[in-house]
């Protein structure tokens, strides 16, 4: 492990790995802070420029953007009560009434502590328990994966509906038929392709994830007729206040971090569960633990009630990497972009990763904590210059993430049928966001298709053809078992429940 | 059952799920594939029936909090405009080049979304374009076909 650590080291500390780290955290901290494009769309955007260098360089610049994203979400939701991810909606319960009071440079600096509180200890984490979880997914087979991904999707579909568990079933089903289209894996029968040529390879990740993200983002914003402009006009750099914490808060963030990074990191672990239900948790954890007077200040400006969901939204960023890694499964729609990313860097996730591409693996784990460092030293000094991009109008904020998606596409097909494909993608992408259908689910399990016919075609080949191999073996039972309690929870809270 | 904007959308998604499923079972595989346990047809097969199991229910079930959207809010001119802005782009990018259909395309994303900035226009458009480009094409040695500063003579 020791060895391991050093090629990271080695890796992440080259001067070009490093400069992409810091722009990397700069670029995701400006896209996060504006509202509507998180991390997910980020990574979405970098995913094209990272195709130009090599795997461990690529996937170092985008950790860098998502751990940027994060905070910038964190930004506008304690500044203009815009949170631009789910992930920060718990940030704004506390860190917009501070910014009211003239303490949003200290909030910004609370937010900035207690994520990088939360990213040290769970990156520690993920030193000590990624080797280990990648020894015991070794033992693994073709029907625990299977059943893996269906609880992926069961769970994200669970967790990312609010509620809404059969729209975000429909949207599985949905990311799964559009990773159908093309030509078959084994055989190469064209599947769903209508005669065109075009289709034959299938439809591209970068234009799916474009398409349902950036695009669709841009266009839901103008239709709703928001403006984020606006909005950011009413800020004052003058009311920004001191971003100094006293030793008292000082104090009460000591307590609040380490308990939401434990919760934080096990959340992330699980797949599908993520930075919202961390964060969310978390908040709800530490008014519980609060003294009665601490619990009133709670949603008016309480110190422990901003730190708890930034540091256990950073914590939970982290562990969502441990499945990724040493899986293959993604927790989260944003791993699961970044899963899209190293396939298409040729890279396949999972238990092999840790000894084919050991650089890779362990230059991802340091360079997240180095990410870690320079956001925090990136970002005090600049909290105030950052605010100004909020500024930006939409007129030109939107027109430019239409272009950079369509240019994606242009760029890796030079083909009018793949532009033409992305806006109708994003045209039906946006209607389905009016009506609450979640985006997340979509996109995992577009990511996933191929590994799950895959995984479906070798368990049924071994078992001949029977569905015996779903409760087989003990794992697979335990599995699937998680499975239907997701699914009959859901079942209960939805129709059963009556509140 | 009451009739809202979620059930339209259920049922569009239900019909597109048997039309899937239809068109799955028209898949074409090899003969000896015809009888295997896991062919090229199976996978897709289920997903059309997951398809208009989840929307069925969605159909029938009862909602609990319904989502109107009110449609007097919506910007329907605007976004219209802004898709057939890229519609056109998309059309023009390969036969007219990059540079002019892009900086084009933002000039007139710009003017749809009520910018009147004509500095700003200007400079956030040609300008912009021709930076973006060197660096890609430049910088970087993205391949980026433009036939016309081919034609000029700026682009090799």
């Amino acid at each position: 492990m020791i060895e391991g650590i050093i090629i990271g080291l080695q890796t992440a500390l080259s001067f070009q790995n490093l400069m992409m780290v810091m722009i990397g955290c700069f670029a995701g901290t400006i896209i996060g802070m504006l509202p509507g494009l998180g991390p997910m769309t980020a990574i979405a955007l970098m995913i094209p420029i990272t195709y130009g260098f090599d795997p461990a360089t690529g996937l170092i610049l985008m950790a860098g953007v998502y751990y940027g994203a994060v905070f910038g979400g964190s930004t506008s939701s304690i500044l203009i009560n815009a949170p631009g991810v789910p992930g920060t909606v718990a940030t704004s319960f506390d860190g917009y009434p501070m910014a009211q009071q003239g303490k949003a440079g200290k909030a910004l600096a609370i937010a900035a502590y207690s994520s990088f509180a939360g990213g040290t200890i769970s990156a520690i984490f993920l030193l000590i328990a990624a080797p280990s979880l990648s020894k015991v997914s070794l033992s693994f087979r073709s029907p625990d994966y299977f059943g893996l991904m269906i609880l992926g999707l069961t769970a994200v579909a669970a967790f990312s509906s609010k509620g809404n568990f059969l729209k975000a079933m429909m949207m599985c089903v949905l990311g799964l038929m559009l990773a159908s289209v093309g030509q078959d894996t084994l055989s190469d029968i064209p599947r769903f392709t209508f005669n065109t040529m075009n289709l034959s390879d299938g439809i591209s990740f970068v234009l799916v994830v474009m398409a349902t993200f950036a695009m669709s983002e841009a266009l839901t914003i103008i239709i709703k007729g928001n403006d984020p402009s606006k909005a950011a006009k009413q800020i004052s750099l003058t009311d920004l206040g001191s971003i100094k914490v006293n030793k008292e808060e000082t104090k009460q963030m000591a307590a609040t971090i380490p308990r939401s990074s434990i919760l934080g990191f096990i959340i992330g672990v699980l797949p599908g569960a993520g930075a919202t239900i961390a964060s969310f948790l978390a908040y709800g954890m530490e008014r519980n633990f609060v003294k009665s007077e601490e619990k009133e200040k709670f949603g008016k400006g309480s110190v422990q009630g901003l730190s708890a969901p930034e540091t256990a939204n950073n914590a939970a960023c982290s562990g969502s990497f441990v499945p990724l890694l040493t899986l293959g499964i993604p927790g989260s729609g944003t791993t699961a972009v970044m899963l899209g990313a190293l396939l298409g860097f040729g890279i396949q996730p999972g238990p092999r990763l840790y000894e084919t591409n050991p650089e890779i693996f362990w230059s991802v784990i340091m360079s997240m904590y180095i990410g870690m460092v320079v956001l925090l030293i990136l970002n005090l000094p600049l909290i105030p210059y950052i605010a100004r991009i909020l500024a930006v109008p939409r007129t030109f904020l939107i027109p430019m993430i239409l272009f950079f998606s369509v240019t994606g596409i242009y760029l890796m097909s030079f083909n009018n049928f793949d532009i033409y494909l992305m806006i109708g993608i994003a045209v039906v992408a946006t209607i389905l966001r009016l009506y609450d259908f979640p985006m997340p689910p979509l996109i995992l399990a577009f990511v996933l298709g191929g590994l799950m016919e895959e995984n479906l075609r070798r368990s049924l080949l071994i078992s001949d053809g029977s569905w015996s191999f779903l409760y087989d073996r003990p794992l697979t039972l335990c599995i699937m078992s998680a499975i239907l309690l997701i699914i009959g929870w859901q079942i209960y809270q939805s129709f059963i429940k009556k509140d | 059952m009451k009739i809202n904007s979620v059930k339209i959308i259920s049922l569009l998604f239900f019909v597109l799920s048997a039309f899937y499923l239809y068109t799955a079972h028209q898949i074409q595989v090899f003969a000896f594939d015809e009888g295997a346990p896991f062919n090229a047809k199976t996978f897709p097969i289920y997903l059309g029936y997951a398809g208009m199991f989840f929307s069925g229910l969605k159909i029938v079930l009862p909602d609990k909090r319904p989502i109107e959207v009110d449609p007097t809010y919506l910007e329907f001119k605007k976004t219209i405009l802004l898709v057939l802005t890229m519609i056109v782009y998309g059309a023009t990018i390969l036969k007219v080049g990059f540079f002019l259909s892009t900086s084009l395309f933002l000039v007139f994303s710009y003017y749809f979304l009520g910018e009147r900035r004509w500095k700003f226009i200007i400079i956030f458009s040609f300008p912009f374009v021709a930076i973006f480009m060197y660096l890609l094409h430049g910088v970087l040695a993205v391949y980026l076909r433009d036939p016309l500063l081919k034609y000029i003579g700026i682009m090799g």
